[in-house]
This record gives C-alpha cells, sequence and structure tokens, in this order.
C-alpha cells in the first residue's frame, strides 16, 4: 500500500493537463492574495514533496481522540499537522465552515482520488435512518461512505471506531457501528483505547509515512507494535500480583505501598495496549500507576464486561503469553512462597464469588 | 411567522434571505445554525440546531452506580472529568458519603487545571482564528512584531529572530500549497481588523499554546492517570499519597504539581492575557453578541474551600442566578427544587406525554422522535432548512423558573462581579480600564471571549492557593484520600436520589440520579450546552446562541466569520448538550456481572 504520491502525479493520473495544474497553483496562489512568484514556488512544492492529505471525520463521538491526538510529545502535534500530513478536514480543528468546509471534502476526492487517508473518529448510528449524527442535513454515514469510497486506507481511532465503545453499549439505542462494520472494501487499521495513547497516535501516522505502509497487524487488524501485550504482562505493580500483594480497599495500606489493584476491578490481565510500556502523557504515568484499576478501555465491548471494580475471573486468555493467573503466581513465587500465592489466589476467587453473588442478587 | 416579539425580548423576522451553516466546525460535536438576513445583512433570526444523539442515559439505566462517572465522563473528551465529578458528586450526595479534605482538594486541582488548559486551548485553537488573519501573518515586520510584543509583555520568546523563524515557516506552510485545517478559509475579509504583527504575534502563540497545554493536564496524570479521561472513584480519589512509602504520589509528583502551576500561571499571564487584550482593542467596536447576557445569566458556584459544604460561602466561585439584568439581586438556586430547573422538549427532537409542561430532572422522561415540521424544505434525510415552528434540535431547552438562561464563564463572572467578589471584580474593572470600556460591554461576543481569559488566569493562581491548603493538611497528618465507609452496596438505602452540580467549564453542569435496590433506576444530565444551545420553549423562548446571534451584521452574506466568532464565544461542546433517559422507555437488557 503505496501511500505517497505528489499532487502533480495525481492529477496528471486523472487526465489533468500541466497547463491545468499550472493554472490551479495561480489561483491558489491568488485565492491567498498572493503574486504569480508565488504560483511558482506552489507548483514546485505540489509536484516533489506533497504531504500525504489526511480527511479526520467525526460522527458519534466525545471527541477524546483530537484531545488525546493533540497532547503527543514527539512528535508534536503541530509538527505532524504542518510538516508532516496536510490535514485537509476535521471539524475540530478547521478553520472554514458550512459549505466551504464541505467544499473540501469534493475538492479532496477530485484531486486526490485513491490517495488521501481517511481518518474515522466516533461512528455512524444507524437507526433513525442514521439520522442520530446529522452533517450538512445528511446522516454522518452518507459522509463516511462516500469518503471511504475514494481514501485509499482508513484509520480507525479510538474504540468508538474500532469497537463502538459507550454509545454501543447495552442497548445501544442509536444502533452505532464501528467502521469496519460499514466500509468493508478498504484496509481499516484500528487504534483502539478510549482515548488511545498519544504517541502510539502519532507513532502509527508516522510509521505509514515512514515506511509507506500500515505497520504489521494482528488478527483484530490492530498494529502488533502497540497492542500485542496485555498491560498485565509490563505492568509494574506486577511482581505484587505474583506475591500475592494486593490492594483490598482504595486508599489502603497496600494502596500507599502500590500493591496489586486485581481484587479492586483491574482489567489489565485481559486487555491489550500500550499504557504499561509507552505510558500517558509524555510517559509520565498510566491509571494503574496513578491507583486506580485499567477499565480495559481498548477492549472490544468493555462497557459490558461487568463492574470496573469486580475482579476478572477467567484469565486464561486464548493465544496469550500465560495460562491462568494463580499459576503463573505459583511458578513465580518459587516453592516458599507457593502457600503465599495459593492463599492470593484463593482468596481472589472467593472474593470474586462473593461479589457475583451480590450483584446477580440486584439484577 | 414573519415578524414576533419572543417573551424574553427579542425581536424575530424569518422574511428575509436563509442562511445555512452546517457544520460549524472548531468546537466539539455536531451544530447546525440557519438565520435570516434583512436586505442590509443583518441577522433577525436564528435558528440552533443540535445534529447528534447518543443515548448515554438510556445505557446507564440498570447499572452500578459507582461505574457510572466511566460512562458518562465519554459524554465530552474535551471537557474531560467534569462529567465524572458531577456523577460522583451525584451517587456521593444520594448515598450520603462525606470525601475527605485531600479529595476534595485534588478535585478542585484536577478542575482548575482542566479551566486552565480548556481555556487556553479555546482562545487559540478553537476561536482565535475568527480574529486573528493567518495569511496576514506573512505581511508582517519580525522586528516591528518583537516590539509589539515586548511592549505588552515580558514572556521571553519575544526576538525578531523567533518571530522571523515563524514567519518563515508559515511561509514554507502556505508555499507548499497545502493548507490543510487553514484551506478554504476567509483569509483577506474585511472583517478582520489585525494589522499583520499582530496576527504574526498570534500565530506564533497559536503554535506555542498547542505545546505548552500539554504540560497542564500532567496534572490529571498525576493524581487520575493520564488525560484525556481520568479516573475518579466514588468517595474521593483513587490516589493514594505515600509520603514515607514507595507506591503512591510522593514529593516528586507533588512537585510537578508545583512546577506545573508556576509554569501555568506564567503562561497565561505572559502570553494569553496580553494577547486577549491586543486583540480585543482593535475590535472594541465589534459591540454584537451580547443575547440573553444582559438579561439571565445562571451558575452553580463551584471549588468547595472545604469538603462536604455546599453553601455559596464555601465557594471559591459562588454562583447563583441574575434575572432581567438586574444586577442588584443575585437568586438563590436549588438545584433540588422541582420548580426550579425544568426541561422542556416542543422543539425538541423528543417526546412527552403532555409537551406544554417542563420536567424536573429527577423526573426526566425523553423518548427520541426525530420529526421535520411542515415548512421544513428537503426530506427526512436531506434538510435543506429546519422548520424553527415545530421541532428542529437533538438538544432540549432547560429553563429556571421559566427563564431561559445563558451559562459558562461570562455568566459566572458577572454574577460574581454583582455578588461583590473582589478578585473578580478587580480584574474585571482593570481589563475595562485598560480597553476603555464601560462594564456595558461585557455583554456582547467580546466580554464572553474576555471572561474566559480571565478566568483562565484566576484558575491558574487558584491552583496555587488549593495546592498550598492540601499541603498545609497533608502537613498537618491528614493523608486520606478516599472514605470507603459506604463502598459495599449492602450499606446503601433501598432508595436514593442525588445531585451533583459542577462549573464545568462551558458553564452550569448538573447530573440527577436515582438508586433503587443498589442499581442506577434513572439518570440525567443538563449540561452547560443544553442551555446554551437551548431551542425555542412552549412559551417561545428563545435560547442563548439563538439570542445572540440576531442583530449582528454579515460583512459576506456567504462567509459565515460573524457567526462563527458569536458561537465560538460559548465554546459549544454538542456531544455533551444531547442527551436522553426514558425511565418508561426501552428495558435495558440484563446487565451481566461476572
Amino acid at each position: 500500500m503505496s501511500i505517497q504520491q505528489t499532487f502533480y502525479e495525481a492529477m496528471r493520473e486523472h487526465g489533468i493537463t500541466r497547463r491545468s495544474f499550472l493554472k490551479f497553483c495561480s489561483l491558489t496562489a491568488a485565492g491567498l492574495g498572493m503574486g504569480p512568484e508565488f504560483a511558482g514556488k506552489i507548483a514546485h512544492a505540489l509536484e516533489t514533496k506533497p504531504r500525504t492529505p489526511v480527511i479526520w471525520l467525526h460522527g458519534l463521538e466525545c471527541t477524546c481522540c483530537t484531545e488525546s491526538f493533540i497532547r503527543s510529545g514527539h512528535p508534536l502535534a503541530a509538527d505532524v499537522i504542518l510538516s508532516m500530513i496536510s490535514l485537509d478536514y476535521d471539524d475540530t480543528i478547521m478553520a472554514a465552515a458550512g459549505h466551504q468546509a464541505e467544499e473540501i471534502l469534493e475538492q479532496t476526492v477530485e484531486k486526490y482520488d485513491g490517495n488521501f487517508i481517511l481518518a474515522c473518529e466516533g461512528n455512524p448510528p444507524l437507526n433513525e435512518d442514521g439520522m442520530y449524527c446529522i452533517q450538512a442535513g445528511k446522516p454522518y454515514i452518507e459522509k463516511l461512505r462516500h469518503m471511504a469510497d475514494h481514501c485509499k486506507a482508513i484509520i480507525a481511532w479510538g474504540s468508538c471506531a474500532s469497537w463502538g465503545c459507550v454509545q454501543a453499549a447495552k442497548p445501544n439505542p442509536t444502533r452505532a457501528v464501528p467502521i469496519h462494520k460499514v466500509i468493508t472494501d478498504k484496509p481499516i487499521i484500528k487504534v483502539p483505547g478510549c482515548p488511545p495513547i498519544a504517541e502510539v497516535m502519532t507513532g502509527v501516522i508516522t510509521y505509514m509515512l515512514t515506511f509507506d505502509r500500515f505497520p504489521e497487524l494482528d488478527r483484530q487488524g490492530r498494529p502488533k507494535m502497540f497492542y500485542s501485550q496485555r498491560l498485565h504482562d509490563k505492568c509494574y505493580r506486577r511482581p505484587h500480583f505474583d506475591a500475592g500483594q494486593f490492594v483490598e480497599r482504595f486508599d489502603d495500606e497496600g494502596a500507599r505501598k502500590g500493591y496489586c489493584l486485581y481484587k479492586v476491578g483491574c482489567k489489565g490481565p485481559t486487555t491489550y495496549n500500550a499504557c504499561s510500556t509507552v505510558e500517558w502523557n509524555g510517559g509520565l504515568s498510566w491509571p494503574v500507576k496513578s491507583g486506580h484499576g485499567c477499565l480495559g478501555c481498548a477492549e472490544d465491548n468493555f462497557w459490558d464486561r461487568g463492574s470496573f471494580y469486580s475482579a476478572v475471573t477467567n484469565l486464561n486468555v486464548p493465544g496469550g503469553v500465560e495460562a491462568t493467573a494463580d499459576k503463573v503466581g505459583a511458578v513465580l513465587a518459587g516453592a516458599a512462597a507457593v502457600g503465599v500465592a495459593a492463599h492470593a489466589a484463593a482468596s481472589v476467587i472467593s472474593h470474586t464469588k462473593d461479589s457475583n453473588k451480590g450483584d446477580s442478587s440486584h439484577e | 411567522m414573519s415578524e414576533t416579539v419572543t417573551p424574553n425580548g427579542f425581536r424575530l423576522d424569518d422574511s428575509g434571505q436563509r442562511v445555512v451553516v452546517d457544520p460549524i466546525c472548531r468546537i466539539e460535536g455536531h451544530l447546525r445554525i440557519e438565520v435570516n438576513l434583512d436586505d442590509s445583512n443583518v441577522i433577525q433570526n436564528a435558528v440552533s440546531t443540535g445534529n447528534m444523539w447518543r443515548g448515554l442515559e438510556v445505557i446507564l439505566k440498570g447499572r452500578d452506580p459507582r461505574d457510572a462517572w466511566a460512562f458518562v465522563e465519554r459524554i465530552c473528551g474535551v471537557c474531560t472529568g467534569v462529567h465524572a465529578l458531577s456523577s460522583v458528586r451525584a451517587v456521593e450526595d444520594a448515598l450520603g458519603i462525606q470525601i475527605p479534605e485531600n479529595a476534595n482538594h485534588i478535585r478542585n486541582l484536577m478542575m482548575l487545571a482542566q479551566y486552565t488548559q480548556d481555556h487556553l486551548v479555546h482562545f487559540y485553537h478553537l476561536h482565535a482564528l475568527d480574529w486573528v488573519d493567518v495569511v496576514s501573518a506573512l505581511d508582517a515586520d519580525p522586528k516591528a512584531t518583537s516590539v509589539l510584543m515586548q511592549s505588552i509583555s515580558s514572556w521571553p520568546k519575544s526576538s525578531p529572530g523567533y518571530f522571523r523563524d515563524i514567519q518563515a515557516r508559515v511561509k514554507r506552510f502556505v508555499e507548499s500549497g497545502q493548507l490543510g485545517p487553514f484551506s478554504n478559509a476567509y483569509w483577506g475579509s474585511p472583517a478582520y481588523k489585525l494589522p499583520a504583527e499582530a496576527n504574526l504575534m498570534a500565530v506564533a502563540h497559536y503554535l506555542e499554546a498547542l505545546d505548552f497545554q500539554r504540560e497542564i493536564v500532567k496534572i490529571h496524570t498525576i493524581f487520575g492517570g493520564r488525560n484525556p479521561h481520568p479516573n475518579w472513584l466514588v468517595g474521593g480519589m483513587p490516589c493514594s499519597f505515600s509520603l514515607n512509602e514507595t507506591g503512591g504520589i510522593n514529593m516528586e509528583w507533588l512537585n510537578l504539581v508545583s512546577s506545573i502551576i508556576d509554569r501555568s500561571i506564567e503562561f497565561i499571564d505572559q502570553v494569553y492575557i496580553p494577547d486577549l487584550k491586543a486583540i480585543a482593542s482593535f475590535y472594541t467596536e465589534w459591540t454584537y453578541g451580547g443575547g440573553l447576557s444582559s438579561k439571565n445569566l445562571l451558575s452553580y458556584g463551584d471549588f468547595p474551600n472545604v469538603a462536604n459544604d455546599w453553601s455559596q460561602e464555601n465557594m471559591l466561585l459562588p454562583g447563583g442566578a441574575i434575572i432581567g439584568g438586574d444586577l442588584s439581586t443575585v437568586h438563590e438556586v436549588d438545584v433540588r427544587d422541582p420548580e426550579q430547573i425544568q426541561e422542556f422538549v416542543n422543539h425538541s427532537w423528543y417526546t412527552y406525554p403532555d409537551e406544554s409542561k417542563g420536567l424536573h430532572p429527577w423526573d426526566g422522561i425523553t423518548e427520541p422522535r426525530f420529526e421535520l415540521g411542515p415548512n421544513a424544505k428537503g426530506t427526512k434525510t436531506n434538510i435543506e432548512q429546519l422548520d424553527e415552528g415545530a421541532k428542529y434540535s437533538f438538544v432540549k431547552a432547560p429553563r429556571w423558573r421559566g427563564h431561559a438562561m445563558e451559562v459558562g464563564p461570562l455568566a459566572r463572572y458577572v454574577i460574581a462581579y454583582a455578588r461583590g467578589e473582589e478578585e473578580i471584580k478587580a480584574q474585571v474593572d482593570g481589563l475595562l480600564r485598560d480597553l476603555g470600556l464601560p462594564l456595558e460591554a461585557l455583554f456582547s461576543t467580546l466580554g464572553r471571549t474576555a471572561a474566559r481569559g480571565l478566568e483562565c488566569s484566576w484558575a491558574a493562581h487558584k491552583m496555587r492557593t488549593v495546592f498550598d491548603n492540601m499541603m498545609a493538611n497533608l502537613k498537618a497528618g491528614d493523608t486520606a484520600t478516599a472514605n470507603m465507609d459506604n463502598w459495599e452496596p449492602d450499606t446503601w438505602p433501598a432508595e436514593a436520589r442525588g445531585v451533583g452540580p459542577v462549573e464545568a467549564p462551558r458553564g452550569a453542569l448538573g447530573h440527577w440520579i436515582h438508586v433503587k435496590d443498589t442499581r442506577i433506576e434513572n439518570y440525567q444530565a443538563v449540561v452547560p450546552t443544553t442551555w446554551n444551545a437551548s431551542p425555542r420553549d412552549p412559551e417561545g423562548n428563545i435560547g442563548a446562541y439563538e439570542a445572540a446571534l440576531l442583530g449582528t451584521p454579515m460583512a459576506n452574506a456567504d462567509q459565515p466569520l460573524e457567526i462563527l466568532r458569536t458561537l465560538h464565544s460559548f465554546d459549544p461542546c454538542l456531544a455533551c448538550s444531547t442527551h436522553v433517559m426514558s425511565p418508561d422507555g426501552e428495558e435495558l437488557a440484563t446487565v451481566k456481572v461476572r
């Protein structure tokens, strides 16, 4: 999947003559209030060093992906936007509005047909003929389908676009669906998380620009470099799990000693993401490090997997690097500590059973 | 309709040319505006439409109230954390949970950091391009720009070489012919008034602010693990202090928080505030956009100084309501009183059994009904023009004692001013004096933008106060961050109602919860943009956006620059504003808790 093509090459491919191309450059310069010498510079730039056009659409979402994106420390979001890509449409930050904004979509289809990246934040709702998300008077899904038809590849930002996320939690009143459910004929890279880590987002973009292809994806379409391990596998509290040292409730002695958050509901053992390695906001911290269990926000349907404060009971994940947590705990803790680990595992299980009973009685 | 006068005193005339702006960009979410212009291109009618609905509160029904903050935090990632705070407050209120002093301090710090970052990003990245012509910056003399900058601020990045580098970067960008997010905009419009040097200065700070905002949110990362969407906890905060252990918030992280506070104060006071004053000084004649601000304003008040005391006297930023522009009386607001806050839906895409009446959020019903009025143009899935005589928005119409209200920084500042809050008065009077403007000038688009800037500075400085109070509390030996006494559901009453009022950066926010048999029975959020983007109500009162657009002349009917200015001054957030709860509606599938 080659991404880079100069603007001039793209235009020639679509039967535009060099004369028309130069006229386009003059009009662009005039539109900016610039003289003819500027037209020559624009023509030179478009012939030789184009930035990959990116169209960033927003469906049903909360804009946390965009907010996360602008937190990127390396590279800075400003450098991505000004020097690496050409973010030609993103309604959250673009200067134009109304029909001037929507014209850009058609210009992009015309100029860069098959050569732009479609970045999707949020997802389309299908109920009410798609009109739970209206853009320019029409259902968002029409815009999504139209732009997807003409793009080269799709980045599904965040858990909304990748899985459905919060608006798709039961009973999914708007019938919101992830991008891959409605766009089936284009390559899609999923970058899940609510939101994804900033440097993971810019890392995916820079990988694509540098190597001119998608990074290697797992079977679910996620880049392996960020999503191939569970948080638990690299968690800095992991030694406490192995030693059977757990936080029993928030702000107890164990919490102050940085013990494992498994028993207060941490979903790290079943969540594939880069939080425990890349960390957040410039590598400063991440949810588990700050004292709250992982919500599992990069996982499909994490909203409907039980309370965020109920311990996960099945750590036997197919294809994972481990068997079950208590076995690992027993092996790593060694013979002398088997009693402690077994006790810890038993107490985890009995606690979980209790809370299950408590929870189910309320349903 | 043709010509009519609304009960809240606005003349509407829909006989002239109709202009549709959809999407409104540089906001959160999806918003549509339609206006009618007279022969002189002055706006005589305005229609505000929320374009999205996600149904989060239906999704909450039947879930564990301790989980609710995580769901509702995802109402919005721009004002991240504010809904989570409102939610944990509502649950704590319902269950009678008192939080430790440190948890209150940390929550205040996180919200003040949110104000600081959110207001900063709004000014430079969502609003500035309404006033700043990026392309004009190419004509600036870097040396003159340096002189300008040094005349208004002691900020060190002000040399001619610095501005020359920024200008060269902008030039390279423009010469690339790929203008990215600056494509197809309104550069060169006569509505832009800044000299080239001020434009270049603002462009430089657009980039600096985009870089610096990353630092402010690290306060969330330390206490809540990340940003956007940090973690919260019913009963306090999930982080612990470990002053003599290895494993929680220690002296190193506290020092980082302290350093971020100092740098935030410097950036806001040396970059944002001088820019705000410099830009405003070129637009003092652009006096439009006041709308409801000179009439009805609402704030719940926030930032409790002492934990668990909700009296306005305990608030760092006290609230209330102003009605009819009478600044001599600040009315008390009771969020529990069923007669005070009510939502109407007769112009919203929802239905009530009796749409002539409003409902208090604890009794709220929302059943979606998407339908276009008889005078709409186009089709159901290709709307050319809406019919504001019928239902026309996914935003409900909230009212306080029947009045449409404006909320947000300007509302908070005018209310605090009217209450005689010394710090706020000094800030406001100082700004007006510097710009040579009377108090009435506040009631405008520029006033709204100015109040947000002043509040950003206030919030940055207040972080210092709160941090120092927290350190004093730690020094006195109190290190608790969470009260877990009522964590287990068997300690809860069989049925309880709670409310969590918050002043979010965009204005008054409230979550109302009804807990029954340890599960969420009903959940309602009335958010700032619901107030400001409100459609008409059964009486015909128009909301804050609609009112603010009236009377504004447009330089060019085809370029919505003036509409964007006024709407952006509210900092719209549409994902927040559209919500639903249907106590009698769709049955939630059983939530399986493993």
